[in-house]
């Protein structure tokens, strides 16, 4: 198969630096058939610039290591083919905005970690007999596609615009917290949690999350939105709080 | 001295966070020993996190007739007999429990009809056996873990690579490493140590694995004493991607195949008939590998010089729920969509059946206090391992390693930190910044040239000398290497370092694999190509020499118990192809 690229050049501008100074760096990359903008970062670090720091696992968006954002959009840079590109402009790639940058394309993530960490586990109901049918788990399997690419906590304005980080967990959280509690045996509660601590109620469902899942999880629709009517129905809904009452039920 | 270092100090340290790595971790926790994990990359993306097709137990939830003895007798047929059997049977007696264990922590499997963990077919399993969440059972898992142990209290180290295991004595006493985010040391007292660093597969061009797999584990057990066995048999995926360039050697999950996949070359023949008409597209790894390969040697291969792959006979409903990460990554990188066409797949560097030599029990290796489990572990697989056994593995010895490793460190106090020790690993890390020799990168393409076609799929004599007398100038090069830049996250300083332990794991393939003058699973000798079941008594043993040179030697096959014999009678036919055990 003849190559219509073989010829071709990509002109790259790469933020180069640590978090307190740091320039876009401009390198040329030759171009083959079927390239990502992965292939060009490492075809740089080994003929341009052996220090430069990038994250990447699988080389297939499966591990969630790669996230960057290409002409300031968050994308796995595994899986951005170079032919959705118009090559006669330069494709600038740039660590995520929302977390500290470390050094050049790598940035620190860690607080996502720790948000993780306070979410209460898996509980099992007692007693039972781990019988589950598929159609009661395809909600769950949605959720737990989630390859921790963290792009939709990056374009998360209450996290990029309004860096509400320690009151605010996130629609990836979300999403981990949604199949939680939509797991047909998990006996734990959570709604309090995800109103109080988590801050739920700053998500005003823009939905920018959703559109950059690289799973395709629809993080707002089929997560956020349940969760925050399970609440309204715990906390606010006058009639079921007087059942509770009366029933004393939790 | 050592006051100028930031030092940890836990009764059992892990070092790695794939699956073996956080069972053991948890193990370990529950016991109730403090517990550090480490590992090169963030927590959730090693290897593990890309397994796709299963995990292999034998539930019998689909396969009522499904038993311990069946998996047993696959696993060693797989093998072909040099398992250490003790591993393969604590194996498929073990693993159902294990996968229950995980489903009990979270584990969202796919369901049977009745609502059980549903489980399908693989390449040289008799039964339908792999348990499986779609085409990303490797997530599934790895994330289940994760969860599991950030509750137990683990102290976890991201993006950190120990670069040497510290001992007093013979005994363990923790390891040193550097911060990929810093270049600063760090050292980890420990009472006990796990590894579980994963493969090996990055000295080989093409390969379904990541940056992390350069052997570590090995190297770092190799020059603390231990010793690593079955080195030659590394696996070839048969079905990795070839076309586009960018992405040859990502791995096709053999779910393709178990979903019903079928393989063809270019005349449209399905010429797995020719070298395994009973198993068909779904004999073992090793076999299907060699059968593209010579179809393509005699002209028959696809247009990029593999094979092709079809599912598109099951609709598109059915390939996109069963193989829905398949779909995407055709779809998006090569512009394939695999409900309406062929793929088209060869051969990828994928696993490495090697490794450090533990016991079977407890997971222990010859050095007291280390502990190995997972891939990086030698022996359960033999000469070649089924598809979806790996899973199962990790959790299996993992656990086990996670409580002998844990029980050692309440027996053992602290052994003491040599300072010695530490002022030359620190050197060793950090001469490369004065050298002046050749970019990293470059010596890493040089060892990858070298190996893929010396001593890859099919082997000769010849040809692996010409690996080995490549690799004595490699090693040299390689000690030279110049680095550019400062510590501070820094991937060619990093590569440096992982050059090392390629090399040195190179050798020990190739060294392992000019001692096995016959063909067994995985390793093809066309000098030799028949397997001689004298050969099934002895297993491959590469250790450091005094000198520090490397010495080759034999181990013998431990000797099977009669209970597991009679498990394998009614598999005589198969099982004297290979080996004299029940004669
Ligand atoms: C694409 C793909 C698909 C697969 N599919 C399947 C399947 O369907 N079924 C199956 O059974 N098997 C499958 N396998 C094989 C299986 O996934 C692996 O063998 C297994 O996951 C290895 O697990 P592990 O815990 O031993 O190591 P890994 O998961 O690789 O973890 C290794 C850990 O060690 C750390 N580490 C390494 N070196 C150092 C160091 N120097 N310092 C600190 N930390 C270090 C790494 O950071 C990582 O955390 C697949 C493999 C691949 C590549
Ligand atoms: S929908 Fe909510 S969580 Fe998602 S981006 Fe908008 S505000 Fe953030
Ligand atoms: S929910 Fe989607 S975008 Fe967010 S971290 Fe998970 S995979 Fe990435
Ligand atoms: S490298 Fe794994 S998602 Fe890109």
């Amino acid at each position: 198969m003849a190559s219509p690229y073989r010829m071709k050049n990509a002109k790259f501008k790469v933020y180069r630096g640590n978090a307190s100074e740091g320039q876009e760096v401009e390198y040329t990359v030759p171009v083959e058939e079927g390239m990502v903008v992965l292939d060009a970062i490492h075809y740089i670090q080994k003929n341009q610039a052996p220090d430069l720091a990038v994250r990447w696992n699988c080389k297939a968006a499966k591990c969630g290591s790669c996230s960057a954002e290409v002409n300031g959009k968050p994308k796995l840079m595994c899986k951005s083919r170079l032919d959705d590109f118009n090559l006669d402009e330069e494709i600038n790639v740039r660590p995520m905005k929302s977390f500290p940058i470390i050094k050049d394309l790598a940035c620190d993530v860690s607080w996502n970690y720790e948000v993780n960490k306070k979410i209460k586990p898996f509980t099992p109901k007692e007693n039972t007999n781990w019988i589950m049918k598929q159609r009661d788990v395809d909600r769950v399997q949605e959720f737990r596609k989630c390859i921790e690419c963290f792009a939709c906590q990056n374009v998360c304005h209450v996290i990029r615009d309004h860096d509400l980080k320690p009151k605010f967990a996130g629609p990836r959280f979300f999403v981990r917290v949604a199949g939680l509690e939509m797991h047909p045996l998990d006996a734990a509660d959570r709604l309090s949690d995800l109103k109080n601590d988590m801050g739920i109620g700053f998500c005003n469902i823009t939905k920018c999350c959703t559109e950059v899942c690289p799973e395709d999880i629809h993080i707002t629709d089929n997560a956020i939105i349940p969760l925050k009517e399970r609440i309204v129905d715990k906390y606010y809904d006058p009639f079921k709080m007087i059942f509770r009452k009366i029933f004393g039920m939790q | 001295m050592l006051d100028r270092f930031e030092i940890h100090e836990h009764d059992v340290l892990v070092i790695g966070a794939g699956g073996a790595g956080l069972r053991a971790a948890i193990e370990a926790s529950a016991n109730g020993v403090s517990v550090g994990l480490v590992c090169k990359s963030l927590l959730g993306k090693a290897h593990t996190v890309m397994a796709e097709g299963g995990i292999a137990a034998a539930l019998a939830n689909v396969d009522k007739e499904d038993s311990w003895q069946t998996h047993f007798t696959d696993t060693m047929f797989g093998g072909k007999y040099i398992n250490n059997f003790k591993m393969a049977e604590l194996h498929a007696k073990e693993a159902p429990e294990r996968v229950h264990e995980l489903e009990h922590w979270g584990a969202v499997f796919d369901r049977t009809n009745e609502g059980k963990i549903l489980q399908r077919a693989f390449g040289g399993h008799k039964y339908k056996r792999l348990s499986h969440v779609g085409d990303r059972t490797g997530l599934e898992m790895i994330r289940t873990l994760q969860d599991k142990g950030v509750h137990m209290g683990i102290d976890v180290y991201m993006e950190c690579t120990v670069t040497k295991l510290l001992k007093d004595g013979d005994r363990i006493s923790g390891a040193f490493g550097y911060w990929r985010e810093t270049g600063k040391f760090v050292i980890f007292k420990a009472k006990s140590v796990v590894l579980a660093t994963g493969g090996m597969g990055k000295m080989y061009k093409i390969t379904s694995n990541s940056w992390e797999y350069t052997a570590d584990g090995q190297a770092l057990a190799y020059n603390a004493g231990a010793e690593l066995i079955d080195c030659e048999f590394i696996q070839f995926h048969p079905t990795g991607m070839i076309w586009p360039p960018g992405v040859s050697g990502i791995l096709v999950t053999e779910a393709v195949r178990g979903e019903g996949g079928t393989l063809t070359n270019n005349k449209g023949e399905r010429f797995m008939e020719r070298y395994d008409p009973k198993l068909m597209d779904l004999s073992t790894r090793d076999v299907v590998a060699r059968a593209i390969y010579t179809e393509n040697k005699e002209g028959r291969g696809s247009v990029h010089g593999g094979a092709y792959l079809d599912i598109s006979h099951k609709g598109a409903d059915y390939v996109k729920k069963k193989l829905p990460s398949m779909y995407h990554q055709f779809k998006d990188l090569a512009d394939v969509d695999i409900t309406k066409g062929p793929m088209e797949v060869g051969p990828t560097c994928h696993y490495s059946m090697g490794g450090v030599r533990v016991e079977a029990e407890t997971a222990m290796s010859c050095v007291p206090g280390l502990f190995a489990a997972g891939e990086v572990a030698g022996g359960m697989h033999g000469a070649n391992r089924l598809g979806g056994n790996s899973l199962s593995d990790l959790v299996v010895f993992g656990r086990r390693a996670g409580l002998y490793a844990s029980e050692f460190a309440k027996k053992n106090s602290q052994a003491k930190i040599n300072e010695k020790e530490i002022e030359s690993s620190e050197k060793e890390v950090i001469s490369f910044f004065e050298n002046s020799g050749e970019n990293p990168y470059a010596v890493h393409m040089d060892l990858q040239d070298l190996m893929q076609a010396n001593v890859g799929i099919f082997r000769t004599e010849n040809d692996i000398q010409k690996a080995i007398n490549g690799l004595s100038k490699l090693k040299e090069k390689a000690k030279k290497v110049k680095i550019e830049g400062s510590r501070m996250y820094n991937p060619g300083w990093h590569m440096a370092y992982d050059l090392q332990n390629m090399i040195m794991y190179s050798e020990a393939i190739a060294r392992s694999a000019i001692q096995r003058k016959e063909s067994r699973g995985a390793h093809s000798r066309i000098d030799y190509p028949d397997p001689n079941p004298d050969d099934a008594t002895w297993t491959s043993l590469i250790k450091l020499g005094t000198n520090g040179e490397m010495v080759v030697g034999k181990a013998p096959v431990i000797p099977m118990s009669k209970e597991l014999k009679e498990v394998l009678k009614n598999d005589e036919g198969r099982v004297s192809k290979y080996s004299n055990l029940l004669k």
